[in-house]
């Protein structure tokens, strides 16, 4: 699982599609396994009549944990250094969410090789929902 | 804030893997992650956000004998209620990876707070620092967390 760095170069990218018309119910499978119940993902009720929104809405981390897929389908499990993102538009129910991940660098951490990553999510409309950056591990420990 | 006390465990990873879609096998599956570099099943890269599971104070789950969801000013200080929060910004670094069978406990330490005008209304953006450290004190990852308190609903189309 774990990448070679070898044939890494800047500019290299994915795409991939994170989720096809995202329902209502993995909304609320987030919010079970994240612990994060507010309301307005949760429950439509409140979302529209209190919170004034059309409906309910995903997670800003369930957006950024989606799209932590590209990453790690890419350079393996346990590998990222760090990873971060700004959420920029809210993801609603049916949304299809495509995640790009483009090389912008390569480098060492102690004395292992790494990269550099941009990450952008779109949704169905192309309007970017989250961008963010990451780093990776790109060779493993020696004699790891 | 935070969780005193966070196990990591198979069936939780399980259960987050699945919410954000990520079928790799490496999540559920003992006897593969055991033949990886890991060799327990690792922790998905966003996983630490469910230390709100073991946060006894976490304000974004139905407490008993409490009112849901809390209003302003329903905890001290709290002129804005818990649920207006927005995630706008969310930074991990990790230092070691995160395994089942850890266990973990994560500290916050609140950061700047600033305002601005937007077009829904004032926003009032808080930043809060978390350590997550394993059972034996080692710093496992350190998150940045910027939420926007919302006056009005934000960002539709």
């Amino acid at each position: 699982m774990a990448l070679d760095a070898g044939p890494l170069s800047i500019g290299d990218n994915r795409e991939q599609v994170l989720v096809d018309g995202l329902s209502r119910t993995q909304i609320v499978m987030y919010a079970g396994a994240s612990g994060d119940y507010n309301p307005l993902h949760t429950d439509e009720v409140f979302a529209t009549k209190v919170g004034g929104y059309p409906s309910v809405f995903a997670h800003g981390m369930l957006t950024m944990g989606m799209t932590a897929r590209v990453l790690t389908d890419w350079v393996g499990v346990g590998r990222l250094l760090s990873y971060g993102a700004r959420l920029l538009k809210p993801v609603w129910p049916g949304d299809t969410l495509v995640a790009r991940a483009e090389v912008t660098g390569m480098g060492t951490e102690a004395g292992r090789r790494t990269a550099d990553f941009a990450v952008v999510t779109r949704n169905q409309h192309g309007e970017t929902v989250l961008a963010g950056t990451a780093r990776a591990l790109v060779e493993l420990a020696p004699g790891g | 804030m935070g969780a005193p006390y966070f196990p990591v465990e198979e069936g939780t990873i399980l259960s987050f893997a699945r919410a954000v879609g990520d079928p790799n096998p490496v999540y559920c599956d003992a006897e593969y992650a055991a033949s990886t570099e890991f060799g327990r099943i690792p922790a998905p890269p966003t996983y630490v956000m469910s230390a709100a599971q073991f946060d006894p104070d976490y304000p974004l789950r139905p407490q008993p004998g409490t009112v849901w969801p809390a209003s302003p000013g329903a905890s001290p200080g709290a002129d804005h209620p818990a649920w207006t929060a927005i995630l706008a910004e969310q930074h991990f670094e990790y230092h070691h990876p995160v395994r089942a069978g850890d266990v973990l406990s994560s500290t916050d330490r609140e950061g700047n707070r600033w305002e601005k005008q937007g077009r829904s209304g004032k926003l009032l953006f808080t930043e809060r620092f978390t350590e997550y450290r394993d059972q034996n004190g080692e710093l496992m990852v350190t998150a940045r967390t910027v939420e926007v308190f919302t006056e009005r609903p934000i960002g539709q189309r």
